[in-house]
């Protein structure tokens, strides 16, 4: 078992996993934040990315223990109160449908913002979300959404 | 995922005895690879080492013409690297191409090396670069370092901690993505050395892992050009075959990716 | 700002979603929650010859490791096939049994052959690779034209060689002769590729009964809650229908996939009983690959025969359907009435015949996938114009148009009688969009930078809103495809609508509470739309076939005109007023050409304290309605697809794609335009990058994202959507449906595109770079040898 102390959403969390609890699973299932989702096995899919230490990782592909002693922050606590710039854009550009994808699609979305600024062209979205798969959009919103998103963050 | 025993570790010497100890244990580093391979169940080590807090192992370092990159040091950091995108822009450009932006945060170079994928971008770079491979024992020529697919000359608890490089008068890396995986289908890094020589390495498409192509390092050598190329062959039954693409398609990109190479190469 | 029929508003759903507070079927755990692994099949075809499973039952955490002789010793069912087809000599298809958990024989890669409940995911999963099965490998077949040979094995003792039916359409003779008589014939093989539908979120249940109340609760990832409740219990014999409440919370992505009830479904809440725990099982995307429905999957010969004016005199096709190891939920309804049935396309067409031979493999069971059976006669029927046009030195454009239907009611040769239509309208809507008649020049630009650059079109035509029950009984569909809903006035005057289509991402909470404002001028955050629950919903059949605006709506909307009515008449007994003056508006209640009037919620107050009513009223304002279709709907549209190909990689990059939709009434062009985005998606997926592949033995080697290409963001373009539309006769709304035209529409538009840019048409999907690159080599050879 592996004890693992770390700051998720700004509170400070432990607790005791068996070695192999992978980051998302400490996060579903002992956190109970559900937001942060698993859609593949091979770490493509992007669902459940979140941010450790202030970059987007995979959640899926990660160790709770690896990331003991990190401050992980999830789409629920992607905002301090009402929405993030992102989630709103999400909304407005309709840049979801089933949902399944969103929470992935917008922690990668602050972070391509945080990377590359608030100025993004289309091909760069289009090519830095390599790492997210949607089924349901086309990715048209998607794409529109980030940038306008990153023009509000 | 089976069980397996984790332990983060702060140096190469604390880390070998963790192995010594452990079973079967498997060093860590970013886990991009060896994570996904474990939650198939198809690797099932009984002891994970995490190497990724090893200090030593940590940072880029470019000294005159000689570039050393800790094993430890992430794609995104390599990508980012400003000082070294000043005198070896080629292997900047290829970390930026590595996986996805979230991969890039967790895996590192020495995971790269170690493992080996016969798709992975950085072999073909080290062997371009004349790399040498820094491990805690030894430093191993790249030429003797890959060894096949997924096969090196890494001991058993050998850890690498650095590769090293003179900075190249010209290179580039080109590479085509498995349309499913992003995986290089045929990724070729050229590097005009400052010693006069060229050396072209290939990943992704050879059956046998990474490779040099050296009838185009000899064209090269004497006319650093896109014609100097154009006839160069390859052998498309040395290559990988499967659904994405036959021997015949790969032996293809591997030239087209070779001229785009040598055209972006600075 | 309205909140009306054509408003763009702003989704209801959303605000969980993008929050994290979305509830999928993954997120529900119980207390004391155990898990379910399945022992699945490592061989494509197998006896079982014995399972031992005492290593297993005695590992860490296990509650129960049970097989499928427990299973049927229990009396649960064998899965069925809900639509009967009868062969062309009068005999029913050949359905094999299929047992939840296999018995005696594996069928095909993942067959699940026993279960084991443990405490956590993972040790379930570790002891069900404790489980020894002793097989004796028998030899597999995957591809349906090898099933059909005399070397093939058999695979089910009730469908000798391997066929499930023979089947036709249309007349043969006529055809024919129309065929020999004609001045060009246009004779194709072509090709529908297999695909992995691939909703991100992965198929889950979670599966808990009640000893104490001898009831079952289900969660699960379904389109129609309600046909999963019913199927489980008459057929599978699991529960009664009034001892088992099903659950479809919020559901990631469908696209076909999610209708069907599966083993592991069935399996879960036995195993339930059985263990007394509430047994959750959750898909990894492997087990996704392996046993989610896959889709397409058909080989057939197409001629098509022209007069001397290029018209059209005769359409033949034979076409050999792939349903993999078992016949799931629908899969006999897709390569006949979903598909044939739409072989005359846009075109004016006397003379249709079409053959279709149905037949087991060894692969994963074959359904509907968004689409079903309409992409593939799309496909056929675009490749074939635009290749005759080619042959016949004609604008691929001018062809189409000339053969176009222009007048409507349209009778087609297979049953299909399209209503409403103004097909060149789209057609030169989409051309106008893409300066079609400026290619030309644009294909120089390219040939310039060393580009290959192309242009297709397809005019495609679909039926939806499945389907007027009793055409779809006389077809042998063993449910009616009406649609149900109840409006609950609240006495404060809010509104829910309980729905039987269910919302996977098509955003019913807003469309479905626009009708609210539209009808009675109430914002929409007054309305709450309640679906996904047998326990809270009437009895619906779900949502699949674009079928949610054209029946489900049509069913809210005569819900609404009872409580309209009803509302009417309390307001013109409170207000002393003639019911026929009575206008309900902007949240109020009018008397015509008065100034009297009273608020919306003083109606409905009024409704419920009853202290005013009509003489001999009930109380309350609640109204349910059933609506059953008049017809099947006729969206269609023009798409057009412009390429530039790399070719020295043969890599294709969509430049451009327009698409011009007829879906008749449109309630909110955003989500309409959405679902269109999604569609051609999946379409451009299908032709250029997507394909399950087997090899000979069975094995799918494309059974995860490694090998499967998904399109991602950097695969596809912005598109440019518009619509063009008439509007439906036969439903209240006019609404044709809009979930399935891009997937329809997009394929032949983009490998006509290819085709068109490297000079060869023997391209087959899906376009990788590899073989488009090869294609190109091929016609350079040609060309050479010329």
């Amino acid at each position: 078992m592996a004890s693992v102390s770390l700051t998720v959403n700004g509170q400070a969390v432990s607790g005791e996993v068996e070695d192999r609890t992978l980051l998302v699973q400490f996060i579903r299932e002992n956190l109970r934040l559900t937001g942060t989702h698993v859609g593949c096995d091979t770490s493509q899919c992007g669902a459940c990315v979140v941010h450790v230490d202030g970059k987007a990782v995979k959640s899926c592909t990660m160790l709770a223990a690896q990331a003991d002693g990190t401050a992980v922050t999830t789409i629920e606590g992607l905002a301090n109160s009402d929405l993030h710039p992102m989630q709103t854009a999400f909304k407005e550009n309709h840049g979801l449908q089933c949902g399944f994808c969103t929470p992935g699609m917008i922690m990668s979305a602050v972070d391509m913002v945080n990377r590359l600024g608030s100025d993004l062209d289309e091909k760069t979205v289009r090519s830095e979300l390599e790492g997210n798969i949607c089924r349901c959009t086309g990715y048209h919103n998607i794409v529109k959404a980030i940038q306008d998103g990153a023009s509000k963050m | 995922m089976y069980n397996t025993n984790y332990q983060r570790v702060s140096s190469t010497d604390e880390a070998t005895a963790a192995m010594d100890a452990a079973e079967d244990g498997k060093y860590v580093s970013g886990g991009q690879t060896l994570i996904p391979t474990m939650k198939q169940r198809l690797a099932a080590p009984s002891d994970l080492i995490d190497l990724r807090h090893i200090d030593a192992m940590k940072g880029i370092t470019v000294d005159g013409n000689q570039v050393t990159i800790g094993a430890a040091t992430s794609h995104a950091e390599v990508a980012n690297s400003a000082e070294l995108c000043e005198v070896c822009p080629s292997i900047c450009n290829l970390a930026s191409h590595i996986g996805d932006p979230h991969v890039r945060n967790m895996g590192t170079i020495g995971g790269s090396v170690a493992n080996n994928d016969p798709a992975a971008d950085y072999p073909a770079a080290m062997m371009a670069l004349n790399a040498q491979i820094m491990t805690n024992k030894r430093t191993i020529d790249t030429d003797d370092f890959f060894t096949g697919m997924f096969e090196t000359a890494l001991e058993e608890d050998e850890i690498i901690t650095a590769v090293t490089f003179p900075a190249p008068a010209k290179a580039a890396y080109a590479k085509f993505p498995n349309p499913a995986s992003r995986y290089a289908m045929a990724g070729v890094f050229v590097a005009k050395l400052k010693n006069g020589m060229a050396r072209v390495g290939v990943t992704g498409a050879g059956s046998d892992g990474v490779f040099r192509h050296e009838a185009m390092e000899e064209a090269l050598k004497s006319d650093w050009s896109v014609d100097a190329i154009a006839g160069a062959q390859v052998d498309e039954g040395d290559m990988l075959s499967d659904i994405h693409g036959d021997g015949a398609y790969r032996a293809n990109l591997v030239k087209v990716m070779a001229k785009r190479a040598v055209e972006a190469s600075q | 700002m309205s909140e009306g029929i054509g408003a763009r508003v702003l989704r209801k759903e959303d605000k969980r979603f993008i929050t994290g507070k979305g509830k999928y079927t993954d997120d529900v755990r119980n207390e004391h929650q155990c898990y379910a692994a399945f022992v699945r099949s490592p061989h494509a075809h197998a006896k079982v010859k014995g399972i031992n499973k005492s290593a297993a039952e005695a590992m860490e955490g296990v509650s129960a490791v049970l097989d499928g002789h427990q299973l049927t010793g229990d009396g649960i069912g064998n899965i069925i096939c809900g639509w009967m087809i009868h062969s062309k000599d009068g005999t029913p298809m050949k359905m094999g049994a299929w047992s939840a958990l296999a018995t005696d024989t594996v069928r095909y890669v993942g067959d699940a052959v026993a279960v084991v409940v443990a405490d956590t995911p993972e040790n379930a999963k570790t002891a069900a690779e404790a489980v020894e099965v002793d097989y004796e490998e028998l030899h597999a077949v995957v591809s349906a034209v090898d099933a059909l040979g005399d070397s093939a094995p058999q695979i089910h003792p009730e469908a000798e060689g391997n066929l499930i039916y023979d089947w036709e359409i249309g007349e043969k003779d006529a055809t024919e002769e129309a065929i020999a008589g004609a001045a060009y014939v246009c004779e194709m093989e072509i090709t529908n590729n297999r695909l992995a539908p691939n909703p991100m979120e992965p198929r889950s249940a979670v599966a808990t009964f009640d000893e104490s109340e001898d009831h079952y609760t289900l969660y699960t990832t379904s389109q129609n809650p309600h046909v999963a409740r019913l199927v489980l219990s008459a057929f599978y014999q699991v529960a009664p229908e009034h001892k088992l409440r099903v659950i479809a919370p919020d559901v990631g992505g469908g696209f076909g996939a999610k209708i069907y009830i599966y083993p592991e479904e069935i399996v879960c809440l036995w195993a339930s009983m059985k263990t007394r725990k509430s047994v959750k099982w959750t898909s990894d995307r492997t087990e996704a690959f392996l046993t989610d429905a896959h889709g397409r999957d058909h080989v057939s010969t197409a001629k098509m025969g022209f007069d001397a004016n290029n018209k059209i005199v005769g359409f033949q096709i034979d076409t050999i359907a792939n349903l993999g190891a078992y016949m799931s939920l629908f899969s006999s309804s897709v390569p006949t009435y979903l598909y044939a049935t739409l072989l005359s396309g846009q075109y004016n067409i006397e003379n249709i015949h079409c053959n279709v031979r149905t037949v087991y493999t060894n692969t994963t069971p074959v359904d509907a996938y968004r689409g079903a059976g309409r992409p593939e006669a799309c496909y056929l029927i675009e490749r074939v114009m635009e290749t005759a046009a080619r042959e016949l030195g004609v604008d691929p454009a001018q062809l189409r148009r000339q053969n176009f239907i222009e007048e409507f009611p349209h009778q087609t040769p297979v049953i299909m009688a399209y209503d409403a239509g103004d097909f060149s309208t789209n057609q030169d809507a989409a051309m106008q969009a893409t300066d079609y008649a400026g290619f030309e020049a644009r294909r120089s630009e390219a040939a310039a930078r060393g580009k290959l650059r192309g242009i297709g079109m397809s005019c495609y035509i679909e039926a939806c809103g499945i389907a007027p029950s009793a055409a779809v009984g006389s077809l042998g569909a063993g449910v009616g495809l009406w649609e149900s809903a109840e409006v609950r006035v609240n006495p404060v005057g809010t509104v829910e609508i309980l729905t039987g289509s269910h919302a996977h991402g098509q955003g019913h909470e807003t469309t479905f509470s626009q009708l609210i404002a539209d009808r009675f001028g109430l914002p929409t955050d007054n309305v709450q739309v309640v679906h996904g629950d047998t326990d809270k919903v009437q009895f619906g059949m779900g949502t699949y076939g674009s079928r949610s605006g054209a029946v489900g709506m049509s069913a809210i909307v005569k819900a609404l005109d009872k409580v309209e009515a009803k509302a009417k008449k309390i307001a013109a007994h409170m207000l002393e007023a003639d019911e026929g003056d009575i206008v309900i508006e902007d949240g109020e209640v009018k008397v015509a050409g008065t100034d009297k009037k009273l608020g919306w919620h003083e109606i409905c107050l009024g409704a419920y304290t009853a202290h005013n009513l009509p003489e001999g009223m009930e109380p309350g304002l609640k109204e349910g309605a059933f609506y059953d279709p008049a017809n099947f709907t006729f969206p269609a549209g023009t798409y057009i697809c412009e390429v530039e190909i790399d070719p020295d990689t043969g890599t294709t990059e969509i430049v451009q794609f327009a698409a011009s939709d007829d879906f008749g009434t449109i309630i909110n062009p955003m989500i309409v335009e959405g679902q269109v985005h999604g569609g051609i998606a999946q379409g451009v997926g299908q032709a250029l990058l997507e394909q399950a592949v087997y090899d000979d033995s069975g094995q799918l080697i494309t059974g995860s994202y490694m090998d499967y290409a998904m399109p991602r963001a950097d695969d596809l373009p912005s598109y440019k959507v518009s619509h063009e539309s008439t509007i439906c006769p036969n439903n209240p709304l006019g609404i044709k449906g809009c979930g399935e035209a891009g997937a329809i529409g997009s394929p032949p538009a983009v490998i006509n595109a290819i085709t068109n840019a490297i000079g060869n048409n023997d391209l087959s999907m899906p376009a990788t770079p590899a073989k488009v690159w090869a294609a190109i080599q091929a016609a350079e050879m040609k060309q050479a040898a010329e």
